[in-house]
């Protein structure tokens, strides 16, 4: 059935339309924040009406948006290492020292010199639908940028670690920018925790120069946030490789969306990533590829292990535009449901408009294989710790892909300590 | 060779946007006004002298399609329909109701005769193309069945196979049982409509333990020009019994659109199986986009007893947009699901076409291999869902969609959704686009065919699982059709 239902704002709709108006011009950006503005007031909060959104109803979900968390103080802590905090949504610490190449820059330093160009590369999204990245650009007002000379190989990974200060729950929302110059390689790591309950709309827009090489890893922590919408927003030029992993262990609501254009030929996008969900935690991964050049590459490979009354939900959609021919494209899905009560919502999409390409998807949700289980049983190992090896054996066929190896441990440990945890 | 052969001639014999079927037909007729209304639809309920609870249930189906919206989610694009401008009845003015053939205007006979359709028993006895198989077949022309065959030989053996219009005077309890009890008024905008103003379809009811002696079929043209077609039709397989039924369909060519909402019922119940084929030829429009179907169908099957099995099969080659996802609803314990597709899509032709195959039951299973090929500027999406309920342990699917594309200019899209509740379900989904290998086609060249007739023998070879699953008499037509719907669009 589909009656006409007159649109009626909710709580969390008016709350969040009231902190939009309350916050001043903000000069150089104002034009794009006012588009913004103006999409997040006809379209509201997604809905499972929204296509991209029908398994994960936010409008639903997010009952009431609690307050935007207060600016923080202008002081900027200097830290060891290439660590950025961003704490409520506003650069709060930055590396002491940056290496030679590597420029690291609050936002609202680079906002306040109303650079032309960089405030353009920092909304690409102008002409998208997603009304929460419309959020995020009309009410975030602080973040980074990170920018790499051309040629320059950054070997320490850039740790973004997000997190929230103490007290009454809040809101933060963040944008970040990171500017990969020709041939340039870095590796980028974003972890996001919370001290005080909160709600999270953070956006990293990423552009790669000809040739240049990222490596992303966005990771939860047992502090992660309740309502988390994470949007990746990337342009992969020429020869370049985006390379991104998502680690979801934790959170009650997390959504984690991609939008990867590939601009230049020859570029290779690889998006990978395991969820560990239990409880009645939702988790939802959403991809949108896009090969608007030939000769691009894009490699996806997502596991989803759910117990508990949690669910999963990964929508993965490739679209290939006219003239993007010798296009390869392969996608993989794999979900194990561990309980009665889990769920698992798989939707891989193709939308193809050239015809010399190779593009293709598979998708599972089953249990353990009672075979298998079997087999390491009659090996003496007892029932739990056989479904262990099984399930470990299959996350660690994705996150085998993660470049950088401390990060590849934590996860490995992460992943360890969840299966404990279960039996 | 021959049937490379065959495939070749036809793909010269015929110009670009060659429909065989396109011509019309001269044929007095019967129509209600222009437009929808509350009397519309109890016009159309008076003409079919129908008892009262159907003209309440229209009316109903009519309050709620007038508070829907028409759907917007597929991947189609249309002018918008003008519900007014269209006749929501048209029939033969000569047959008011199937009557003996002899009493039928000369000029349907003449039609049929053309369309390849044997309506005399006699002629239909000798088989077709000397198969020695029978098929009985239930001609609907516009809105009314002028025709339906081996009714006599049928009811020797307890089966029902009459025009709907009849069934709710012979057999109401039936129809009131069954009608509706699948795809509800409210289901959707089409559903809705079809509800309110169904003229006529088939009706088929096969008792316990019958096997249906032979093929049932249904041909629907449209021949009158702005009349829009919505039959409907209701298919019981009591218990143990089988039924393959075959469903076919043309139109005339004409610039305009033609609207065609269809709506099918398939009811099985314990240990029975329902086999249900279509070649969908519509007229697709002409080469520039112009004119054709717009062909929205609702079908949907529900396994309702244990052990039962719903297949569909489909051949989509015609209409200028299809709107169709023939479904299983499987509530049975260890009932079947079987989906077999091959969508054409050439010119400026639109489909978004798929299935839904909703596990309710335990150990139910399901299967699902669709085949698209998008040629000219078309564009061709298949869309399927496949659910596993909480209680459905056991549920097993297999999924597999191919999707080929010859020529730059088309679009062939995949959107499945595989959604599961349930732990023990095992879904397997898998789906390649790709074009016709540069390899495969060097290698029948080497050995002496043309391009065209290398891209027929490769297509051929492509949606083969799916043909095999056709009754003999549709699989040489498909062939047929495959060939000629992909005409011109090679090299």
């Amino acid at each position: 059935m589909n009656p006409r239902v007159a649109q009626i704002k909710t709580q969390a709709e008016t709350s969040l339309a009231e902190f939009f108006s309350a916050r001043a011009s903000t000069g150089a950006h104002e034009a794009a924040r006012q588009k913004a503005v103006a999409l997040f007031a006809e379209k509201g909060l997604p809905h499972r009406r929204v296509e991209a959104w029908h398994y994960t109803d936010l409008r639903n979900l997010m009952r009431e948006a609690w307050p935007l968390a207060a600016p923080a103080a202008a002081k900027v802590a200097a830290n060891d290492g290439l660590r950025v905090d961003i704490v409520d949504g506003a650069c709060a610490g930055l590396p002491r020292a940056l290496p030679a190449g590597l420029t690291i820059r609050a936002l609202r330093d680079v906002l306040a010199k109303a650079d032309a160009a960089l405030i353009a590369q920092l909304f690409p999204e102008a002409g998208s639908h997603d009304s929460v990245v419309a959020l995020n650009a009309g009410l975030a007002r602080d973040g980074v940028v990170v920018e790499t000379a051309a040629g320059v190989k950054i070997d320490t990974p850039i740790e973004l670690a997000f997190t929230t200060g103490q007290g009454a729950p809040r809101s933060d929302m963040s944008r970040c920018l990171v500017i990969a110059g020709a041939g340039s390689s870095a590796t980028i790591i974003e972890t996001h925790a919370s001290a005080a309950r909160a709600q999270r709309n953070s956006a990293l827009v990423c552009w790669l120069g000809e040739g240049a090489g990222v490596d992303h890893v966005f990771e939860t922590t047992d502090a992660s946030p309740e309502l988390h919408v994470a949007s990746l927003i990337v342009d992969v030029g020429a020869r370049a490789s985006f390379q991104s992993f998502g680690f979801i262990a934790h959170g009650d609501l997390l959504r984690r969306q991609c939008f990867i254009r590939q601009s230049g030929e020859y570029a290779k996008i690889g998006l990978r990533g395991v969820c560990l969900l239990k409880g009645k935690q939702h988790a939802d991964t959403t991809l949108a590829i896009e090969h608007a050049v030939p000769q691009g590459e894009s490699r996806e490979l997502f596991k989803h292990i759910i117990m508990g009354e949690a669910s999963g939900v990964y929508q993965g959609k490739v679209l290939v535009r006219p003239g993007a021919q010798k296009t390869d494209g392969g996608m993989k899905s794999q979900a194990l449901l561990l309980s009665d009560d889990a769920a698992m919502y798989n939707k891989p999409e193709l939308e193809i408009y050239a015809d010399d390409v190779v593009c293709g998807h598979g998708a599972t949700i089953g249990e353990l294989d009672a075979d298998q289980v079997f087999y390491l049983m009659s090996r003496g190992l007892p029932k739990a710790r056989a479904e262990g090896v099984l399930i470990e054996a299959f996350a660690r066929e994705a996150i085998e892909f993660v470049g950088n190896e401390t990060a590849r441990a934590r996860f490995e440990e992460t992943l360890s300590a969840w299966l404990e945890a279960r039996s | 060779m021959a049937a490379v052969k065959e495939t070749v001639e036809r793909v010269k014999s015929v110009d670009v946007d060659a429909y065989k079927y396109g011509f019309s037909s001269d044929i007095a007729s019967d129509k209600a006004p222009k437009g929808l209304n509350e009397d519309i639809v109890r016009f159309i309920s008076a003409k079919k002298g129908e008892p009262a609870w159907l003209l309440e249930w229209r009316l109903d189906a009519y309050k709620r399609w007038l508070t829907m919206q028409e759907p917007n989610w597929a991947k189609v694009d249309y002018p918008a329909i003008d519900y007014q401008d269209l006749y929501y009845y048209s029939a033969p003015k000569s047959t008011p109701g199937p009557k003996s053939l002899d009493e039928i205007d000369p000029e349907i006979l003449k039609m049929y005769d053309k369309l390849g359709i044997p309506l005399r028993e006699r002629e239909a006895l000798l088989g077709i193309e000397g198969s020695g198989r029978r098929v009985a077949v239930d001609a609907v022309l516009d809105s009314v069945s002028v025709a339906t065959t081996f009714k006599a030989e049928l009811a020797k053996s307890g089966v029902i196979f009459c025009p709907i219009s009849e069934a709710v005077h012979s057999h109401p309890e039936l129809v009131k049982k069954y009608l509706g009890s699948v795809v509800p008024t409210t289901d959707n905008y089409f559903a809705a409509l079809n509800s309110a103003v169904f003229s006529d379809g088939s009706f088929v009811y096969i008792p316990p333990g019958v096997r249906c002696p032979m093929e049932l079929s249904t041909y629907f043209r449209i021949n009158e020009q702005n009349t829009g077609q919505f039959e409907r039709t209701l298919i019981i397989a009591d218990k143990g019994s089988y039924v393959s039924y075959l469903e076919g369909c043309t139109a005339p060519k004409r610039d305009e659109n033609q609207l065609h909402a269809a709506v099918v019922e398939l009811i099985a119940l314990d240990d029975s199986e329902i086999k249900y084929s279509t070649v969908q030829n519509w007229y697709p429009g002409d080469k520039d986009g112009k004119g054709g179907i717009f062909n929205f169908v609702t079908k949907r099957g529900d396994c309702r007893g244990a052990r039962s099995k719903i297949s569909w099969t489909q051949v989509e080659t015609g209409s200028a947009i299809t709107w169709k996802y023939p479904s299983c609803i499987l509530r049975g314990d260890s009932s079947r699901g079987e989906f077999y597709s091959i969508a054409i899509s050439n010119g400026r032709q639109q489909v978004d076409s798929g299935t839904k195959m909703l596990h309710l039951g335990k150990n139910t299973s399901s299967r699902v291999i669709s085949k698209g090929i998008a040629a000219g500027r078309s564009d061709n999406t298949y869309r399927g869902r496949i659910f596993a309920h909480r209680k459905a342990s056991g549920a097993r699917n297999f999924t597999n969609c191919d999707s080929l594309l010859i020529g730059d200019a088309c679009g062939a899209h995949t959107v499945p959704y595989i959604e599961s509740r349930n732990p023990s379900a095992q879904f397997e989904h898998e789906a390649t686009t790709s074009k016709i290998s540069e390899d495969q086609l060097f290698y029948c060249m080497q050995r002496g065919l043309s391009g065209e007739e290398a891209t027929a023998l490769i297509v051929n070879g492509f949606v083969r699982d799916v043909l095999q699953q056709l009754p003999m008499e549709f699989a040489v037509e498909a062939q047929k059709l495959i060939a000629v719907s992909l005409e011109g669009s090679v090299g």
